[in-house]
């Protein structure tokens, strides 16, 4: 085990993945000589060299296409969008074709593609730079999509994405580039499709995706400490595949559910969440399924907007309550 | 050269804008600011010489890095340094921070974080006059790394061929944030990058502001009276990193230096007093003068209240005829956005008290002229040290602070 921070293990995923596998290679801007935005692609030029790492002009659309022409040809590209936002401009590569391709054409041929974005609200960037995404990307069938939460995630889960012959979105949280944890050392991957439970509880399940599975952690603490609330975390790591399973055995046992993502309300991750729990696990349900969101509006750059339009620990405790209210000491 | 009282007015509005440009990297680093702050520090010839002859009919339109240009076509920088305190006297009352300026009065159509947004933007405004029958020129403004996007080749091409009456002015500062343009771009003589779309261009030296009014004003006729739409190339500089944190391992000092010599303000300045046409006198009185206006900037600003939590939805819709439906599915929808559960739970002090409570995360109000007003999380108002914000993990309220360092608030 390493202690190390988030972007040290994305660094170190995209570093072994490439001394493994020659036609690993990245694209985008500025994350040669500049070494990236975020700092993610650090020291990697140095190490491979510009064939290998290349900066590309601003063109999302066009860099994401030359990654799936790229990708049906045999090469495995992880292209790095400087921020979820400017994926909008190549939405028609990611879902008209990379999405589209392997089933248009019968499975002739695949779209080992990786697209890497960093989103989430928290700096204060306002209504173009601070959104999350999951939910649309969540929506497309043909791409995988993938959160990680911690530092060991972060590694695990990029280097299943380069080795996975699917598109996959690889979906970072702008604030948890600093956040530490053990990364196991050598090839450590994680799977795909396989949620993790941040803490085990019997009264409620709260799923939390990204920055909102520390906040559900956070939260989880206080109805222990306060409320006399046993709460179950779950970090689903892949929206796409999703471990269901993980989550319908989770309220079977505690019959109550709180999702919490930082996304919109309309349409979002929770939206999907709810339905599918309901569908699968109505019967063992004691209180409606709660959700906890971002506020439906383009992000704030006020500082104090913006932090009322991100949940926070207080809303998650809030909503399990509502959940619980009346029925739990 | 123009007549003395416009040439003391060039200079005036070049040194406001400097005088602007470094208050706001000051407050920035004060933490009075938040986000990212591009400073357009090296371009103020550029922003005035356009500006200077452009009529008050005519549109202009921007990126992130707009200050000057809000401020240069006459928007008090009182509203601007309110914007960047994300405050009620912001440009936007906070909403769109310093890469979103604003203002419709002086059709100032507004900085767009998102590179190349503007320009089929830019067309749109073009359209509307020519479909009202009007003679007013839209002019664009963007980067050089902006001529790669897809916007570009697109919008040139349709302004061209519906023959729409744009000034495209690419803002060539040499760099695309650390990418310099013999690395972003196949032709680096931008002046002819549309050429083959149809609209014809023509290189200027932007530290010049008396040749970028030539320029700008003869490609304005062209729109104005042929209707055809034409780009300039402004060759120009910026002399501080792409955004505040930028550690600028992409560029010698030297060549830095060198555009130093080159300074717009300083230049003019100097042909000023070498014709005669001002005293150093003058240079001073104008020094004495921006220092006030931007000082008085930066006490407005910070005298000007926080947006008030329940105002997260105004402007999102407008609500007119009486629509049915609901609107929004937040509890934290006041209540214009009809709907009976929304209005209750807008009611609900259960809902007040949470809104607060994330809010709280961006520290508490600030109250006119009281103190530092920090919330609990915040601290202090100097900027965090990375590596302690980056400790900290980055999930609390006191990462709001890591915004103006390099590792965790990124760079773009
Ligand atoms: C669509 C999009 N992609 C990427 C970015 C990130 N970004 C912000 S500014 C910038 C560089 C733009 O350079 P240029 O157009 O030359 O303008 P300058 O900053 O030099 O004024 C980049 C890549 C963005 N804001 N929008
Ligand atoms: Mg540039």
């Amino acid at each position: 085990m390493a202690t190390m921070r988030m972007r040290e293990a994305l660094n170190e995923a995209l570093r072994e993945e490439m001394e493994r596998d020659e036609s690993v290679f990245l694209m985008g801007e500025d994350i040669a000589v500049f070494e990236g935005a975020f700092k993610v692609t650090q020291g990697l030029m140095d190490q491979f060299g510009e064939r290998r790492v290349r900066d590309t002009p601003i063109s999302e659309n066009t860099i994401v296409g030359t990654g799936v022409g790229a990708a049906m040809a045999g090469l495995r590209p992880v292209v790095e969008l400087m921020t979820v936002n400017f994926s909008l401009l190549a939405f028609d590569q990611i879902i008209n074709h990379a999405a589209a391709i392997p089933y248009m054409f019968n499975g002739q041929v695949r779209v080992p593609l990786v697209i890497r974005m960093p989103g989430g609200g928290g700096h204060q960037l306002g209504p173009t730079h601070s959104h999350s995404f999951e939910a649309m990307f969540l929506q497309i069938p043909g791409i995988l999509v993938a959160c990680p939460s911690t530092a060991a995630d972060g590694k695990g889960l990029l280097k299943t994405a380069i080795r996975d012959d699917n598109p996959v979105i690889f979906v970072e949280h702008e604030t948890l580039y600093g956040i530490r944890g053990e990364v196991p050392e050598d090839d450590h991957v994680v799977e795909f499709g396989s949620a993790a439970v941040r803490r085990e509880g019997s009264d409620v399940t709260i799923v939390g995706i990204l920055k909102m599975a520390h906040e559900a952690e956070r939260a989880a603490e206080t109805l222990a400490a306060e409320h006399g609330v046993e709460a179950e975390v779950i970090d689903p790591r892949t929206l796409r595949p999703l471990d269901l399973d993980t989550i319908l055995d989770s309220v079977r046992k505690t019959n109550r559910a709180v999702i919490v993502e930082e996304g919109w309300p309309h349409g979002g991750v929770g939206a999907n969440l709810a339905a599918l729990i309901q569908e699968q696990a109505f019967d063992h349900l004691d209180a409606p399924i709660q959700r906890v969101t971002g506020a439906d509006v383009p992000m704030p750059y006020s500082k104090r907007l913006e932090q009322s339009a991100i949940p926070h620990p207080e809303h998650i405790v809030s909503a399990v309550l509502e959940t619980t209210s009346g029925a739990l000491p | 050269m123009p007549d003395a009282e416009t040439s003391r007015d060039l200079l005036r509005q070049m040194a406001l804008i400097r005088r602007f440009e470094e208050e706001a990297g000051r407050q920035y680093q004060r933490a009075k600011a938040g986000g990212f702050l591009h400073l357009a520090i090296g371009e103020e010839a550029t922003i005035v010489g356009t500006t200077s002859v452009m009529e008050e009919r005519d549109y202009l339109i921007g990126t992130y890095r707009t200050h000057g240009h809000a401020i240069a076509r006459g928007t008090d920088p009182r509203n601007v340094m309110a914007e960047l305190f994300g405050r009620e006297d912001g440009t936007a009352r906070g909403r769109g921070g310093s890469m979103h300026i604003f203002d419709g009065d002086r059709r100032f159509m507004g900085g767009y974080g998102i590179v190349g947004g503007n320009l089929p933007i830019a067309a749109g405004l073009a359209l509307a006059s020519d479909y009202k029958g009007t003679d007013e020129v839209t002019v664009c403004m963007f980067g050089d790394g902006a001529s790669n996007t897809g916007n570009f080749g697109e919008t040139m091409n349709l302004a061209a061929l519906w023959s729409l009456p744009i000034v495209f002015l690419v803002e060539n500062n040499l760099y695309g944030m650390g990418t310099a343009i013999a690395r972003h771009s196949a032709v680096t003589d931008l002046s002819h990058k549309a050429e083959g779309l149809g609209v014809p261009g023509e290189r200027v030296d932007g530290q010049d502001v008396v040749a970028m009014r030539e320029c700008v004003a003869d490609h304005l006729e062209i729109a104005r009276r042929d209707r055809r739409p034409t780009l300039v190339e402004a060759f120009t500089y910026r002399y501080r990193g792409h955004s505040a944190a930028d550690p600028e391992v992409y560029r010698d000092k030297d060549e830095v230096e060198e555009w130093q010599r080159r300074d717009p303000i300083e230049i003019f300045a100097r042909r000023l007093i070498d014709a005669g046409t001002i005293a150093e006198a003058d240079l001073e009185a104008i020094r004495e003068e921006v220092e006030a206006q931007v000082l008085d900037a930066v006490e407005f600003a910070d005298a000007s209240e926080e947006p008030p939590l329940d105002s997260l939805y105004d402007n999102l819709y407008v609500f007119g005829a009486d629509h049915e439906g609901w609107y929004a599915v937040d509890e934290r929808t006041p209540d214009p956005f009809r709907g009976e559960r929304e209005r209750e739970a807008a009611e609900d002090e259960r809902v007040r008290e949470l809104h607060e409570a994330g809010a709280s995360y961006g520290g508490q109000v600030r109250r006119s002229g009281g103190g530092s007003g920090e919330g609990p999380e915040n601290g202090t108002d100097a900027p965090a040290d990375e590596a302690q914000a980056d400790e900290e993990g980055g999930t609390d309220g006191g990462q709001a602070e890591e915004s103006r360092q390099q590792g965790p608030g990124g760079l773009d």
